[in-house]
């Protein structure tokens, strides 16, 4: 008996390793996936292929944005053999320096992986290094996309490419370590549109990442779609008649079609050719961009903010007129002094005494802006309800807000709240004298040129606009955002605009008028001049306008940093701009 | 000539039936581990699974010839072959090669000749004559110790070969015995000290003794009063703390690097993903990436781009893993088990002492390769390199089996002449 107990115990034991072994199995077989992960890591490859980027015209399908074949040097460590590195880094113009610490870096990524050396090659030291290929084993060439500008100067309506970083690969799974995207202007503004779908390819390989063949057959592979087209509102030739207007001078010109809100030109400058933002240099150029004291990368016409001055004038009329506190047909007096407390007075400059809306815009007289600011207060029971009226007729010219326009950056310029004299005056312890200095467009305010620009837009639609915008049909699609499209009105009835048009068309085109001396009589511009106080040093000159009177078709702003009276730079460049405009349609 | 027709007529059919089917399922996994997109005739002798075709061919003719052999003819011989056998381990330390770090190979040209392959079935021979010169259960020391001399001289040649998986298949034996008589405390006591000994490693040493003293005052309470178990128990666990003390010193100061980081690995005390671990690692992936149903014959991923290392010989069961899934692999180890028990059921029906012996070394000798094979690739077991038989690739080992099988076969057919 004992026997067969211990026969039982030996097969009792070979069955139990089974069972053991089955179980086991079966833990990492069936119930953990992690192998099955694993195993996929081990085999799978997955090949990123680039799209290539969409490309910008402008609207007259001029291209402003183009692609040209690139090369990026790819090195495998592993296959590096003994090479001569003289002959490699003077194939590609690097020194040795650079040579080792490009290789050290690939070589802490990983030595099986290839990584990238060197970018975007052009197509001639692409082929000169090609020859010499042969000798170098363990790098490789890969074809690229890089992007062209045919237009030197239109760094700032553009903007330039950079290298994502690693919030941005977080928020968007899009993008990995390495990738491009548009980082100001259009390519930044228009990315999603622009960038296009990326493709994938996978390959199995074997334990020496050797390439063996597709996986399932290419069943999975996806191809790269190129991104869309995009066609600007920007008028090239105009945009680069405007870069030469300002040429030499720290300004801005923003144009707009008043029909559409588009936005004709975009002018700041000095400018930059985005061309020096991307390839090699690129860090180099940068460092030498941002450091130069006239600062060519900062856009003025979107972020550029300045007190108003007179052209502010304008919109102060708007509102006395609406509320019914200033009469068109009166006359009021000007001494050439407006005392708004004892001793305290606003000067103005030698003009007839006895002035109505229509003279006091034309002169750009102080006095009765000051005085009319005044009088709009004495409506209300208090200094701060009046103000708030004010302030709700001043934002609905889109001051003191985003544009909500589809450029990436902007500023909101400044439109103080009542908030902000309670806490610096005290609370009911200020009345318009107080902020007289806004009644001439001084003071705490600050506007943009894209929010003068429309705010011309506004008065030439005689009370309404469209939100500016630089793009005007994406490609295949075929309605574009419907803030662009819709109408948007200010808090003025257009019966007022009328009396402030006709003071504007004097501007330039009576023989007293502050911007006279730039007229060009047949396209009929109405215009306001304005200079505003700069406590950093000379005057900004600023100028608005928009033309013909009746049915216009451009409205403009026009910026010079210190260079004094609005009709001595601004309201010029400003005309000239206007004059090239419609010499162009006229072709 | 009625000898040969009662040998075909006795021979056990389903352990050929079992035996062919290893064998075939071996051939194909090889295949299929050694597939590309390049080359794949079945019949080229430049490639594993070719000349798997070939030692396939010699082992079904050394099977036939050693089944019509007389039986007779191994009884008498047994203590020559083993003397031969242990001749031949000596002689390799000598002229032999070294192959994998160990000295266990002869060169004969084209093709080389393990011994210690050949010294398993030497061994079973003779161990089974041995027995078979006494009656049953008149087991006294001085035998036990003979018996385990015979065993353990080639177990310690094969030891100084460097071959330290094929000297752990010899401790099979130990279950042989067990069955012959031995006292199941052998059985006990080794199971003991094998734990103990996988504890030591896995523990630090203070807990281990907290834990062998609180058994130690277990057991003390429910003893009480008897007073000499009480010192017995004493010493016993002195000896417990003493030998895991001296255990872990030994694994770590006196075993060779790669063996004792092995053993570290499997119990999980090591990680080395790309050294030491990485062949387990690596066959798990491949055994593990097969899921349920596998991935389908030739389209394994892990096993044909060779992140398995020896993947046609000890890490075959790698392909059957990944391309037959789980119910392929249940299949398979049910197979293995059927023959490991069908070769238990077919020596408990023999008369002589001669027979039964060598059908339980058989059986026991198969089931040690395939505890530690199958228990190394699904991480149960420290890697060593021994082949699965029948299933493995490789000549010798193919060849040797079946040797050590068809001539228990052939015993079992002459079962009813055979008496003592």
């Amino acid at each position: 008996m004992k026997d067969s107990l211990r026969k039982n115990v030996i097969a009792l034991f070979f069955v139990t390793v089974g069972i053991i072994f089955l179980i086991k199995l079966f833990y990492i077989q069936v119930l953990n996936k992690e192998y099955r992960f694993s195993a996929k890591n081990n085999v799978l490859r997955y090949d990123i292929l680039q799209p290539v980027r969409g490309l910008v015209f402008d609207r007259d399908s001029n291209i402003i944005v183009s692609n040209e074949p690139a090369f990026d040097i790819i090195v495998i460590p592993r296959e590096i053999k003994a090479i001569d590195t003289t002959v490699f880094c003077r194939s590609i113009n690097i020194s040795k320096q650079d040579f080792i610490e490009k290789l050290n870096n690939a070589i802490s990524y990983s030595k099986y992986r290839e990584s990238v050396f060197e970018k975007q090659l052009n197509a001639l030291t692409a082929a000169n290094f090609r020859e010499k290929l042969y000798q170098f084993p363990g790098f490789y060439l890969r074809k690229v996309t890089k992007r062209v500008y045919p237009h030197k100067n239109l760094g700032h309506l553009i903007g330039f490419m950079g290298e994502v970083n690693s919030k941005k690969i977080k928020e968007d799974n899009f993008y990995i370590k390495g990738d491009l995207l548009g980082v100001s202007g259009i390519e930044a503004s228009y990315e999603k549109e622009l960038r296009g779908e990326k493709g994938m390819s996978i390959r199995l390989v074997d334990v020496y990442n050797r390439t063996q063949g597709k996986f399932s057959n290419g069943e999975f592979d996806t191809l790269a779609t190129r991104g869309k087209n995009l066609i600007s509102t920007v008028n090239i030739e105009l945009q680069n008649y405007g870069n030469k207007l300002l040429e030499g001078k720290l300004g801005s010109i923003v144009a707009i079609d008043p029909n559409n809100g588009e936005i004709l030109s975009l002018i700041s400058s000095p400018n930059f050719d985005p061309e020096r933002l991307s390839g090699k240099n690129r860090s180099l150029n940068y460092k030498s961009l941002t450091n130069n004291i006239d600062k060519p990368m900062f856009n003025r016409a979107l972020l550029g903010e300045y007190p108003p001055g007179s052209t502010f004038k304008v919109i102060n009329s708007l509102i006395c007129l609406q509320e019914k506190t200033l009469n068109p047909k009166n006359y009021y007096k000007c001494d050439g002094k407006y005392f708004f407390e004892k001793n305290r007075f606003i000067k103005c400059h030698k003009h007839n005494s006895k002035i109505n809306l229509n003279d006091a815009i034309k002169y750009s007289c102080n006095p009765f802006f000051c005085e009319n600011f005044e009088n709009y207060f004495k409506k209300f029971e208090s200094s701060e309800k009046a103000y708030i009226n004010w302030f709700s007729h001043v934002s609905s010219f889109g001051l003191g807000d985003w544009m909500n326009n589809d450029f990436f950056s902007g500023r909101k310029g400044l439109l103080p709240k009542t908030d902000y004299f309670n806490n610096y005056y005290g609370k009911n312890n200020w009345n318009s004298s107080t902020i007289i200095s806004m009644s001439i467009g001084q003071g705490e305010l600050l506007i943009t040129p894209i929010q003068l620009a429309n705010v011309c837009a506004i008065i030439a639609n005689r009370g309404f606009f469209y939100t500016p915008h630089i793009i005007k049909t994406v490609e295949n699609e075929l309605t574009i955002d419907s803030n662009f499209t819709k109408k948007k009105f200010c808090s003025i009835n257009k019966e007022y605009f009328k009396y402030i048009i006709n003071g504007m068309f004097n501007v330039v085109n009576s023989k007293n008028g502050t911007a006279f001396n730039s007229n060009i009589e047949e396209f009929n511009i109405c215009g306001k001049t304005g200079t505003a106080q700069n406590p950093h040093g000379d005057d900004h000159s600023i100028y608005m306008a928009f033309a013909p009177k009746d049915n216009p078709e451009i409205a403009i702003a026009v910026f010079v940093e210190n260079a004094g009276w609005g009709s001595k730079w601004a309201a010029p460049i400003g005309n000239n701009f206007i004059q090239k405009f419609f010499e162009m349609k006229n072709k | 000539m009625r000898k040969a027709k009662n040998i075909f007529e006795n021979i056990d059919y389903v352990s050929i039936i079992l035996y062919i089917s290893l064998v075939v399922i071996g051939f194909f996994n090889i295949y299929a581990s050694e597939f590309n997109d390049d080359s794949n005739e079945i019949f080229n002798l430049s490639k594993r699974h070719g000349k798997q075709i070939l030692f396939i061919s010699i082992s079904f003719l050394i099977a036939f010839f050693f089944t019509i052999i007389d039986w007779k003819f191994f009884y008498s011989l047994s203590f020559l072959i083993y003397a031969l056998s242990i001749f031949s381990l000596i002689l390799v330390l000598f002229i032999g090669k070294i192959s994998n770090g160990s000295l266990s190979w002869f060169d004969l040209g084209s093709f080389r000749v393990q011994p210690s392959e050949f010294a398993k079935f030497a061994t079973s021979l003779a161990l089974a004559r041995y027995i078979n010169l006494f009656s049953i259960k008149k087991f006294n020391f001085l035998k036990t110790v003979l018996c385990f001399c015979l065993v353990l001289i080639p177990l310690l040649l094969i030891t100084i070969q460097n071959d330290t998986g094929t000297a752990l298949i010899f401790l099979s034996f130990i279950l042989v015995l067990y069955r012959e008589g031995l006292t199941e405390n052998v059985l006990i006591f080794g199971f003991s000290i094998f734990f103990l000994s996988v504890l030591c490693l896995v523990l630090d040493f203070f807990l281990l003794l907290i834990i062998l003293f609180s058994i130690v005052c277990v057991i003390f309470y429910f003893l009480k009063k008897k007073k000499k178990n009480i010192i017995n128990i004493m010493i016993l666990f002195f000896f417990c703390a003493l030998y895991s003390y001296s255990f872990k010193y030994i694994i770590k100061n006196y075993l060779p690097k790669h063996q004792s980081d092995r053993i570290m690995v499997v119990l999980g005390q090591k990680k080395d993903p790309h050294g030491i671990g990485y062949n387990v690692i690596q066959s798990k992936i491949a055994i593990g990436s097969g899921g349920l149903l596998g991935k389908g014959f030739l389209k394994g991923t892990q096993t044909r781009f060779d992140f398995v290392p020896e993947q046609s010989t000890d890490f075959i069961f790698c392909t059957i893993g990944e391309e037959w899934g789980f119910f392929g692999s249940m299949i398979f180890l049910s197979l293995y088990i059927s023959l490991l028990l069908r070769i238990l059921f077919l020596s408990e029906r023999q008369r002589s002492n001669f027979s039964r012996v060598y059908g339980y070394s058989v059986a026991c000798i198969l089931f040690t390769h395939f505890l530690i094979n199958i228990g190394m690739t699904i991480g149960l077991f420290p890697v060593v390199g021994i082949p699965l038989p029948f299933v493995s690739y490789g000549g010798s080992s193919l060849i040797s089996f079946t040797i050590l099988l068809f001539v228990f076969l052939n015993l079992d057919s002459y079962r009813l002449q055979i008496l003592r």
